[in-house]
């Protein structure tokens, strides 16, 4: 008997869970399309989330574009197929490593920041002087973040692509002898626009993702620093997940024949 | 007889079984002080936040200026909101925003006076809570709890409002900085001609900054009146909280 009720308690709090984030994403979503629209902190965040996530993003897809030139060419060296690594990496990166590597990187940054930035604010009561102060709390911590995460992924994305494809460049060239013009003729034949604009709509989705995660976490943590712990950790591993289950609807949904 | 400023009228909440407020009832007249005293836990914090629109009470109505706010939302919550200004316990001060924009953020966001104008009142308010016009461009974090208090203060009645909250205003202060605050609420409630709510279980202050004194207790308020009077009160539980004796029917939770 105790071993069914323990299943309904899980079942109850999961659904209460789903519940309690679909509410808080349908409020956010109602802040995004009413006044007032704080474009100062917009700028303001997408300078912390966009431009200081450079350095990441840009290191992890550089290796990320160099160990799949390596990959590909010692993996396809089996069947005499490494000639077509210029083609696997700007369609490796594009469609897929660019946006989720980069997704993941700004899990880890800006998702634990935006959710231990607004716990502490919930914890020390700072979210409730908002409100007192005539602000509505959704409205200047919530639409500022998701809207400079949704403008800055695929800004992001985009340059992390430019730097994979470099990175799995360099490592074709200097390290496996392949002639520099005709990598980057055979990598740009072979990218369609579809490659990059598929990433760029995934990259916008994961910022979302990313934003909603800090923020819901932040907005429900408890107690005093082991709260904001906690609502950091959860967090990072929400996004995570959500990123790569949401890439693979993604690819269903845009790939689709 | 003039419409009262707040009005509670049979407010209830709970969280899960626990009953924090239990039918409260409670006037405020315009231009009073009133304080209610209470243990902690007592949901004395839960209540103002319940008048505030942070928390929602399950029953009961709460009127601002005879007009029923309990349930609005959005504009009208924004608009009565204007009317008030809140001194937190911890101060809850935006540590992303220096001292003067602390203070001037009710006027900037809230009422779209311009950046350099609100400055200049905000720093005409820390002078009024004996500020110096340098702390302005401090970072929150680099004040004392006295001075965080006072920003606090200064951010309460920036935009002059009509109805101030005080959440435990003293606790976690020396003495004489305990003074030192209650001083200023009197003399900054006068100055803007509000009227006041505060919450405490420090007696001193709450004799000194009140006029009337309310005490809640099991989620209702069991006595109330002038401050004058508490002496008299004729209320065991009140006689008990007010010279702090262990013994009485107020029965804490101690577990050995």
């Amino acid at each position: 008997m105790n071993f069914f009720a323990g299943i309904g308690r899980a079942v109850t709090a999961v659904l209460a869970h789903i519940g309690s984030l679909a509410v808080f994403t349908g409020r956010a979503l109602a802040a995004l399309f009413s006044p007032p629209i704080y474009t100062r902190l917009i700028f303001g965040q997408m300078l912390s989330i966009g431009y200081y996530s450079l350095p990441v993003v840009g290191l992890t897809a550089f290796f990320t574009g160099g160990v799949l030139a390596l990959q590909i060419y010692l993996g396809g060296n089996r069947f005499g197929a490494e000639a077509i690594v210029p083609q696997v990496v700007v369609l490796g990166i594009t469609r897929e490593l660019g946006p989720v590597i980069a997704g993941l990187m700004i899990a880890g940054r800006v998702a634990a920041a935006i959710a231990a930035e607004i716990g502490t604010m919930k914890v020390t009561e700072q979210i409730d002087a908002l409100t007192t102060l005539a602000t509505n709390p959704l409205k200047y911590l919530v639409v500022p973040r998701i809207v400079a995460a949704v403008i800055c992924m695929p800004i992001l994305t985009a340059i992390g692509d430019s730097i994979g494809i470099l990175g799995g460049y360099a490592v074709s060239v200097y390290n496996l002898g392949f002639t520099g013009s005709i990598y980057l003729k055979n990598t740009v034949d072979f990218a369609h626009s579809e490659d990059i604009t598929s990433g760029l709509i995934k990259a916008a989705v994961f910022g979302f993702i990313v934003a909603l995660m800090g923020c819901y976490n932040g907005f429900n943590s408890k107690g005093g620093a082991q709260g904001v712990g906690n609502a950091t950790t959860n967090a990072v591993v929400a996004s995570s997940i959500l990123i790569l289950a949401a890439d693979y609807v993604l690819t269903a949904l845009l790939f689709h024949k | 007889m003039s419409t009262p400023k707040i009005q509670l009228i049979g407010v209830k909440k709970r969280f899960g079984p626990k009953v924090v407020l239990d039918g409260v009832d409670l006037t405020i007249e315009p231009g009073s002080s009133l304080v209610v005293i209470g243990g902690s836990g007592t949901g004395k914090s839960v209540m103002i936040k319940s008048v505030l629109g942070i928390i929602r009470p399950d029953e009961g109505t709460i009127l601002v200026d005879g007009e029923d706010i309990t349930h609005i939302n959005g504009a009208a919550r924004d608009r009565v909101m204007k009317k008030f200004g809140m001194l937190f316990q911890g101060g809850a001060l935006f540590d992303s925003l220096p001292v003067w924009e602390n203070v001037a953020f009710g006027l900037i966001q809230g009422r779209g006076v311009t950046r350099a104008k609100a400055r200049d009142i905000a720093v005409e308010k820390l002078a009024k809570v004996g500020l110096a016009s340098d702390v302005a461009y401090l970072s929150p974090s680099e004040l004392s709890g006295g001075m965080q208090k006072r920003v606090g203060l200064a951010r309460a009645i920036a935009a002059d409002p009509e109805i101030i909250f005080f959440d435990e205003p003293t606790t976690g202060l020396d003495p004489i900085m305990a003074d030192v605050i209650n001083n200023l609420i009197i003399s900054t409630v006068k100055d803007v001609g509000a009227t006041a709510l505060s919450i405490t279980h420090d007696m001193t202050s709450a004799r000194k900054i009140s006029d009337r004194i309310a005490m809640l207790y099991g989620g209702k308020i069991i006595w109330q009146g002038p401050t004058g009077e508490i002496d008299r009160s004729g209320n065991a539980y009140v006689e008990q909280f007010i010279h702090g004796k262990a013994e009485g029917p107020i029965k804490m939770a101690v577990k050995a």
